[in-house]
C-alpha cells in the first residue's frame, strides 16, 4: 500500500472514533503548549535581561573600589579609598578607546522638600554619566561639567523622587530640596527607565556631582565606583586589561599583590543573570516535558485499546492480501498523525498562551522557532515511540486467530 | 485440466504446549477449475482448518499444496498475503465489513493492498463489483444501514473485486436466515456457473452443500467422502 494511502486509512480510522481521538491527542496538545509556554517565558525573561543591558549600555566597563584591609581583617567591597577622581582623569587621559566617563560616590540618605520627605540614594556622577546612560530629561537638564568643577549643590530626580516629593508628573525645576540639611536647586528630572536587571527601581535616585557629595555631603576625597563608555567597536576585554594595568600603576601595587579594585564589563554581569534565567528555563521545560511523557503514555494507551478493538478488522485486512508491514505501518501511522496532530495543536496553543502571558501579566514571552521545531520533533518521535509497540502487536497477530477474535 | 487446488498428504498439528492436537492427518485431493465444491463435518472434524490451508492464512504441518500449479505449502507470510490478495477471495460467516465505512470503500479494501491502482479505478472496480451482486443502489450505505443479507452481498463483492481464480466461503449462510440464505447461495451459484469461479465453502447444513457440485465430508481430520452432488439444487 502507497505511504499516501496509509495515510489516508489511518486519518479515516481516527475519525471514525472522533471523540477518543480528541481526548487521546489532548493529553499531547498540553504536552506540547506546556513546553512551548515555558520556553517562551524563559526565552522572553533572557531576552529582557538582553535588552536592559543594552539600554544600560552594552559597551560600559566599571570600575570599584576593591575590598581592602591588612591582616587578617578584610573589609567590605568599596572600603578602599584608593580609587579617585584623578584616576578616571588619568584612564580618560592613557587608556585609547574611552568615550564618556564618569566617577561615581554614592550615598543613601533623607531628601526633603515643602512637601514631603524621601529616603533614596544620592548618585554622585559626573555631567557624562547621562551620555553613559542614555538618559534623557523629563524636564530640565542635567548638570554641566562646570557644575562638577564648583562642586554645586544642583540636583538631578529620578521620576519616583519626584512623584514622592512634589507628586506624579510635576514639573519641579527651580525648587529646592533639601540634602542633609543642604538646599540643593533642582534643575531637571530624568525620564521614566524603570527597573534594571538586577531588580532595583533606577528611578528611585537623585543624582548630583560627584564632587558635591565629596566635599558637601560626605567629605571624602575618594570614589567608590568609576563608569566608563567605550567607543564603538573598542573590544571591551582590552580596555579592561588597560584599564587594571594602570591602575596598579597609578596605585603602587607590588607585582603579585591583590588588585585594589575590581574592572567588570555589565555583560560579564549580565551573563550571570542570564544563565541563572536559563537553568530556571530548562527546569520548568523539564517539569512540562513530564506531561508530554504521559500525553504519549495515553497514546499507547489507546493504541493498544484499538488494536484489541480491531483484533477482526486487522485479520480480514491480512486475509484480503495485507502484509504485515501493511498493519504495522497502519497502526504506526495512526499514532504518528496523532502525536503530530496533537502538537500541532499545542503549538498553535502554546502561541496563544504565550501572547495572552504577554498581555495579561506583562511578562515578555518569546516563542522560538527553535523551540517550535523541538515540541514538533519531541511529538514525531513520541508518536513512533509509543505507537511501536501497540502496531507491531497487531502487525504480529495470526489472521485466523484475529479473524476469530470476538 | 490442470486442477486449480491440489493437495497431497496435508497434515496440520496445533501444538498446545503439553498437548498436540491433530487437525489434519493427510489428506489428498484435487479440485479442477469452475467446481463448486462444499466442505462439511462436525465440529472438530478438520474441515476449516482445511479451508484456512487453502485460503493461505495458516502453512501444513507437512505436505503440500498447490494453487494453480505452484507450491505454496512452503512461501514466507508475505508471499502468502500476496497470493491471498491476488487469487483468493474470501467470505465468511459473520460478514467481517469495516464498520462506518461505505459498502464501495469496503469492496475497494483488497485494491488498496495490491498495489498500484489509481483511485477512479479502484472506485470504478469496486462498483461493477456490488453491480454483479445487485448491490448497484446501495454504494454509499453502511454496513449498519444494510440488512444481512446485504452486507454478505459486500462481502462477496469484496473477494470478487481483485478477480481471484478462488473463491472460499466460511459459513457463509450460517447468520442468514432461510431466505436471505437462498439469495446469497443463488449468486454464488451464478458466479460458478456464469463466470466459471472456482468456489469452496465450508458448511454445516446439508441442503446448502447441495447448491454445489461436489460435497466432501471431513471426519477427525481425514476426508471420509468424496462424491458429486447428484442433484444439484438451484436457487
Amino acid at each position: 500500500m502507497s505511504f499516501l494511502m496509509t495515510f489516508v486509512v489511518a486519518v479515516k480510522a481516527l475519525r471514525r472514533n472522533a471523540m477518543r481521538t480528541a481526548l487521546t491527542a489532548l493529553g499531547m496538545i498540553i504536552g506540547v503548549a506546556a513546553v512551548i509556554v515555558m520556553v517562551a517565558i524563559g526565552t522572553g525573561a533572557s531576552a529582557s535581561i538582553q535588552n536592559q543591558i543594552q539600554s544600560a549600555g552594552s559597551n560600559i566597563v566599571m570600575v570599584t573600589a576593591g575590598s581592602g584591609g591588612f591582616g587578617p581583617v578584610r573589609q567590605g567591597q568599596g572600603a578602599v579609598t584608593t580609587l579617585t577622581a584623578e584616576d578616571a582623569d588619568a584612564i580618560r587621559r592613557e587608556v585609547p578607546g574611552v568615550r564618556y566617563i564618569s566617577p561615581g560616590l554614592n550615598t543613601r540618605t533623607q531628601v526633603v522638600a515643602a512637601a514631603g520627605n524621601w529616603n533614596t540614594q544620592i548618585q554622585g556622577a559626573s555631567a557624562e554619566l547621562a551620555a553613559i546612560r542614555s538618559w534623557p530629561a523629563q524636564f530640565g537638564t542635567f548638570f554641566s561639567d562646570e557644575d562638577v568643577t564648583a562642586a554645586r549643590k544642583v540636583a538631578v530626580l529620578g521620576s519616583v523622587v519626584r512623584d514622592q516629593l512634589f507628586g506624579a508628573g510635576a514639573d519641579p525645576t527651580g525648587e529646592i530640596v533639601r540634602i542633609k540639611n543642604q538646599p540643593f536647586q533642582v534643575i531637571g528630572v530624568l525620564a521614566s527607565k524603570g527597573q534594571a536587571a538586577m531588580g532595583q527601581d533606577q528611578d528611585d535616585t537623585v543624582i548630583v556631582p560627584f564632587t558635591t557629595v565629596q566635599k558637601k555631603l560626605m567629605g571624602v576625597q575618594h570614589v567608590t565606583n568609576i563608569t566608563v563608555s567605550a567607543e564603538n567597536g573598542v573590544p571591551l576585554d582590552g580596555l579592561t586589561q588597560q584599564i587594571a594595568a594602570l591602575l596598579r600603576t597609578r596605585h603602587k601595587l607590588q607585582p603579585g599583590a591583590d588588585d585594589d579594585f575590581l574592572v567588570r564589563t555589565l555583560e560579564e554581569m549580565a551573563s550571570v543573570l542570564t544563565s541563572t534565567t536559563s537553568t530556571m528555563t530548562y527546569l520548568l521545560a523539564g517539569i512540562a516535558a513530564v506531561s508530554l511523557i504521559v500525553g504519549g503514555i495515553g497514546i499507547m494507551n489507546i493504541m493498544l485499546v484499538s488494536v484489541t478493538e480491531r483484533t477482526r478488522e486487522i485479520g480480514l485486512r491480512l486475509a484480503v492480501g495485507a502484509r504485515d508491514v501493511d498493519v504495522l505501518l497502519q497502526f504506526l501511522v495512526e499514532s504518528i498523525v496523532l502525536s503530530l496532530a496533537g502538537g500541532a495543536i499545542g503549538i498553535a496553543l502554546g502561541f496563544g498562551i504565550s501572547y495572552g502571558v504577554q498581555r495579561v501579566m506583562q511578562w515578555s514571552a518569546m516563542v522560538t522557532p527553535s523551540a517550535v521545531a523541538m515540541s514538533f520533533g519531541v511529538a514525531a518521535a513520541i508518536g513512533v515511540f509509543f505507537g511501536f509497540y501497540p502496531a507491531r502487536k497487531a502487525a504480529r497477530l495470526n489472521p485466523i486467530d484475529a479473524l476469530r477474535y470476538e | 485440466m490442470n486442477p486449480i487446488i491440489s493437495v497431497r498428504d496435508l497434515t496440520k498439528t496445533y501444538d498446545l504446549g503439553e498437548m498436540q492436537v491433530q487437525a489434519l492427518r493427510g489428506v489428498s485431493l484435487d479440485v479442477a477449475p469452475g467446481e463448486f465444491v462444499a466442505l462439511t463435518g462436525p465440529s472438530g472434524s478438520g474441515k476449516s482448518t482445511f479451508m484456512h490451508l487453502l485460503g493461505c492464512l495458516d502453512r501444513p504441518t507437512a505436505g503440500r499444496y498447490f494453487l494453480n500449479g505452484n507450491d505454496v505449502s512452503t512461501l514466507s507470510a508475505r508471499d502468502l498475503a500476496h497470493v491471498r490478495n491476488t487469487q483468493i477471495g474470501f467470505v465468511f460467516q459473520g460478514f467481517n465489513l469495516l464498520s462506518r465505512t461505505s459498502a464501495v470503500e469496503n469492496v475497494e479494501l483488497p485494491l488498496l493492498y495490491a498495489g498500484k491502482t489509481a483511485a477512479a479505478d479502484r472506485r470504478q472496480r469496486a462498483t461493477e463489483a456490488l453491480k454483479a451482486v445487485g448491490l448497484g443502489d446501495r454504494l454509499g450505505h453502511h454496513p449498519n444501514q444494510l440488512s444481512g443479507g446485504q452486507q454478505q452481498r459486500v462481502a462477496i463483492a469484496r473477494a470478487l473485486v481483485n478477480n481471484p481464480t478462488l473463491l472460499l466461503a466460511d459459513e457463509p449462510t450460517g447468520n442468514l436466515d432461510t431466505k436471505t440464505s437462498v439469495e446469497v447461495m443463488g449468486i454464488f451459484q451464478r458466479l460458478n456457473i456464469e463466470r466459471g469461479i472456482t468456489i469452496v465453502l465450508v458448511t454445516h447444513e446439508a441442503d446448502i452443500a447441495e447448491y454445489g457440485t461436489r460435497v466432501i465430508t471431513f471426519r477427525d481430520g481425514l476426508v471420509r467422502d468424496d462424491s458429486a452432488i447428484e442433484r444439484r439444487r438451484i436457487a
